[in-house]
């Protein structure tokens, strides 16, 4: 360890201050800091720090990740030999998404990790971790054909004006990998909705027909999966989001870690399920009709809940401001899906929607608290002038 | 009207070198020293020069606004060096020590007659006043205040604190002497906090309101025990007091003099004998640190980990201080240092490390940074580990941006930096709360005051 570290202290040379790469010195430390936690001592305050830092959290989420991920390959490629009525093994299966998927992988890491190093050389500030969680996520929550063109565009799109415009990771009020899939949905609407994209090659192969299944109840086709399919993924949708019990393990496992925000994926859940509850009470179409606790399982909701909608930078940040926020999404989110189906898209539109009004339920919030002080002031002068 | 009080946030954590229950006589210090610094709130007016000699209780200085605010020799001797820094801003006064201290002689009080007045004059002239701080803003108070109350906290919540029901064992005469003294100086009765389960005297305290504090770092600030009993609203002003100050004010009660000898917490795991010493203010640190260290790099503290100021070796004991504690730096690299559940011995409060699972019970903690500096990010975290009911991370921003009505709104004057110590430990962002504070805290002295 100490030759590497060696090593890498000769590299640097060239990039400290007033050597020749000063001003790429943030790029080569992003770097390092990969390898190596950093010899910095605290200066000022606390003498000793927790061991917890932005990368380690950010990779948690990573880790969280993926199990979802790992089945969203999986039944990608299992999608597209079931339909095509072939016989497959697991591996097969696994091998088709992974050429499918990888690539939608290395892309956004490339361009949106370009885009950070770009704007960290530019302004002199450190690379933040944040993309980390976002490069990953934004191949998940796309259609498996989308052109890798487009991704691009899409990630440039979510880092420059969701982040980079407003000052880096934790400035944005939007999620940047929600703004991403808003972007491509409004940009090529062919490629991100329809019968067509949402099974691997539906475009190309005749047998093959991919629908959601928020897609047929609204056009008000017969739903051919049982709930236990829902719940296990294997129905066809965006990348990853499909597998609700593997987006629950990883909901586990940031809840244990204490990195996700266990008030707003649960007032994600119950906002939902309530919303669906008194939806069902007026069945008068199939979407009005489909059960409450289907909701739950389908368009990708437990992934937006969990993994979206729990960004701390762009929820609301007080306690008690989470909870109204997760509820509010919950509630949004089957709102939308159900009273507008031109948008199956409810989760997406819903955090998105929320992430906006995030800094006014804070503001609510707080302004609740400080109203408070000041009850308990004009108490204490009343007191005084009693007396 | 007592009232318990258990706070649920903050931090547990227990560190390898706690200092044992044994006390001895530190060897003598020949120089000591007084650092005007550690005084916040008072621009110093010299009244001694180099040369000249003083007894123990004898003014140094006195604050520029107040003439009567005087700070004293804690020992007698020489005034050997006033050493200055940038434009000419005094640093330390030092002071050779005699090898037998001759005490100025203040006169002895009774306290069942002396006045307000008395008592206040007294502090003043003595160098005692110092030792009372105020709330909002945490510098020295302001003598023509009238203050809403006065709070001692005894219960030490923060890791390798001195154990002040220990250091204060044989001094009950003293402390319920200065107590005493306290009560006639604001003529209501003071607020004590004192550990849930204590034994010792202090939960029998006369002219005080005792308050049963229990909970992990920083329940034992007194910050959090004037915030659960009563908060400090705006134009309110409270004073505190540390535990062992109380007993030499006492001190200074029952025999006349200012004898400014503590008991200090030595510990922290690069001491080979952590335990406790007898030592009078300002003493050099270099006769309990001789010999007594561990080799490697290590930092010496002046206070505790969470809010000690970094000292060397050869440097002197703070004004305020009763522990000394001594870790390692952690100026060395850590190999794929981020990876979650890798480097599961350094302390944490979040599971992204098995430290719950696999962590020693004494943890050996070093200075390293553990990361580098951020943007706020994970929101949240702060307020999980706050025990104020304040919203910190706002408060903070507050702060940065100078926005002096919202720091009012969100609670400023409720707390003091040393609170904010637990948020530098506990972000993941390795925000500098105490200091963003600290400098919240002079911007409202300035404009509000």
């Amino acid at each position: 360890m100490s030759f590497l570290r060696n090593k890498v202290d000769q590299l640097k040379k060239p990039f400290l201050k007033g050597a020749k790469y000063e001003k790429y010195a943030p790029a080569f430390s992003a770097l390092e800091t990969f390898l190596f936690v950093p010899n910095h001592t605290t200066k000022k305050g606390a003498h000793i720090r927790d061991a917890v830092d932005l990368k380690r959290t950010m990779i948690t989420v990573v880790i969280a990740l993926l199990p979802a991920l790992f089945y969203g390959i999986y039944n990608t490629g299992f999608q597209y030999y079931s339909q095509l009525g072939e016989a497959f093994t697991f591996w097969d299966a696994f091998l088709h998404g992974a050429i499918k998927i990888v690539p939608m992988i290395v892309v956004s890491y490339a361009v949106g990790l370009g885009i950070e190093f770009i704007f960290a050389i530019l302004r002199g500030h450190e690379v933040n971790e944040g993309y980390l969680v976002t490069g990953l996520l934004i191949p998940m929550i796309m259609p498996v054909d989308f052109p890798l063109w487009m991704l691009a565009i899409s990630v440039a799109f979510a880092v420059l004006i969701g982040k980079e415009a407003f000052g880096g990771t934790g400035m944005n009020i939007l999620n940047p990998a929600l703004l991403a899939r808003a972007f491509a949905f409004f940009a090529y609407p062919t490629f991100m909705s329809g019968d067509k994209v949402w099974v691997s090659e539906a475009l190309n192969v005749d047998g093959i027909s991919g629908e959601t299944i928020l897609g047929k109840l609204a056009a008000g086709k017969e739903l051919s999966y049982t709930a236990a399919e829902m719940f296990s993924g294997a129905i066809p949708g965006s990348v990853a989001e499909t597998s609700t019990l593997w987006i629950l393990v990883g909901a586990a496992i940031l809840i244990l870690t204490g990195v996700g925000s266990w008030r707003i994926i649960a007032g994600g859940f119950i906002g939902a399920a309530l919303m669906g509850l008194l939806l069902n009470q007026f069945p008068v179409n199939a979407l009005l009709g489909f059960p409450w606790h289907q909701h739950l399982l389908v368009g990708g909701l437990a992934f937006g809940i969990v993994f979206m909608a729990t960004d701390p930078v762009s929820a609301a940040q007080t306690l008690k401001g989470k909870w109204i926020y997760g509820i509010l999404v919950g509630i949004f989110c089957i709102l939308i899906r159900v009273l507008n189906p031109a948008y199956p898209e409810g989760v997406m539109l819903a955090i998105l929607l929320m992430n906006v009004f995030a800094p006014t339920i804070d503001h609510y919030v707080v302004s609740a608290h400080i109203n408070r002080r000041k009850k308990r002031l004009i108490a204490v002068q009343n007191i005084k002038t009693v007396s | 009207m007592s009232k318990d009080i258990r706070i649920r946030k903050g931090v547990s954590l227990k560190l390898k070198g706690e200092a044992s229950k044994v006390v001895k006589e530190a060897p003598r210090s020949e120089i000591h020293s007084i650092q005007p610094p550690d005084l916040l709130g008072i621009i110093p007016r010299l009244m001694v020069k180099e040369g000249d000699t003083v007894k123990a209780g004898d003014p140094l200085y006195h604050a520029k606004t107040n003439e009567n605010l005087k700070i004293a020799s804690p020992v007698s001797g020489k005034v050997t060096e006033v050493v200055r820094g940038q434009k000419r801003r005094i640093l330390e006064i030092r002071i050779q020590a005699d090898a037998k201290p001759v005490y100025k002689d203040f006169g002895k009080k009774d306290r069942s007659k002396i006045k307000a007045e008395e008592v206040k004059a007294l502090l003043l002239e003595s160098g005692c006043w110092p030792f009372i701080k105020q709330r909002p803003y945490d510098v020295i108070a302001n003598p023509e205040d009238s203050p809403r109350d006065i709070f001692i906290s005894t219960y030490a919540s923060a890791p390798l604190q001195a154990d002040i029901e220990f250091i204060l064992k044989d001094l009950q005469e003293a402390f319920q002497a200065g107590v005493d003294a306290l009560a006639i100086l604001v003529g209501k009765k003071v607020h004590l906090g004192v550990e849930k389960n204590s034994t010792s005297y202090l939960k029998d305290i006369s002219n005080a309101v005792i308050h049963k504090v229990s909970g992990p770092y920083p329940a034992g600030n007194v910050g959090v025990l004037i915030h659960h009993i009563a908060p400090i609203n705006a134009g309110e002003r409270v004073w505190v007091i540390n535990p062992n100050d109380v007993a030499i004010i006492g001190n200074l009660f029952l025999h006349g003099k200012f004898d400014a000898t503590k008991i200090v917490a030595l510990a922290g795991s690069c001491v080979k004998n952590p335990q406790y010493y007898k030592l009078v203010q300002g003493a050099a640190l270099e006769t309990i640190l001789r010999e007594n260290l561990h080799q490697g790099d290590h930092r010496v503290i002046n206070g505790t980990v969470f809010t000690g100021q970094k000292a060397s070796a050869s440097g002197y004991l703070g004004f305020y201080n009763n522990t000394v504690s001594v870790i390692p730096e952690g100026n060395n690299y850590r190999m794929f240092g981020w990876m979650p559940f890798k480097d599961n011995q350094i302390p944490s409060i979040y599971n992204t490390s098995l430290f719950r699972l696999f962590g020693k019970k004494e943890s050996v903690v070093n200075t390293n940074l553990n990361g580098e500096e951020r943007a706020f990010v994970v929101t949240g975290e702060m307020e999980s580990v706050f025990p104020f009911d304040v919203y910190p991370m706002q408060l903070l921003k507050a702060c940065l941006a100078n926005d002096i009505e919202k720091m009012e709104n969100l609670g400023i004057y409720e707390i003091a930096p040393e609170d904010f110590a637990v948020i530098d430990y506990a972000s993941s962002s390795k925000i500098e709360a105490q200091e963003i504070i600290r400098e919240g805290l002079n911007l409202m002295i300035k404009e509000v005051g």
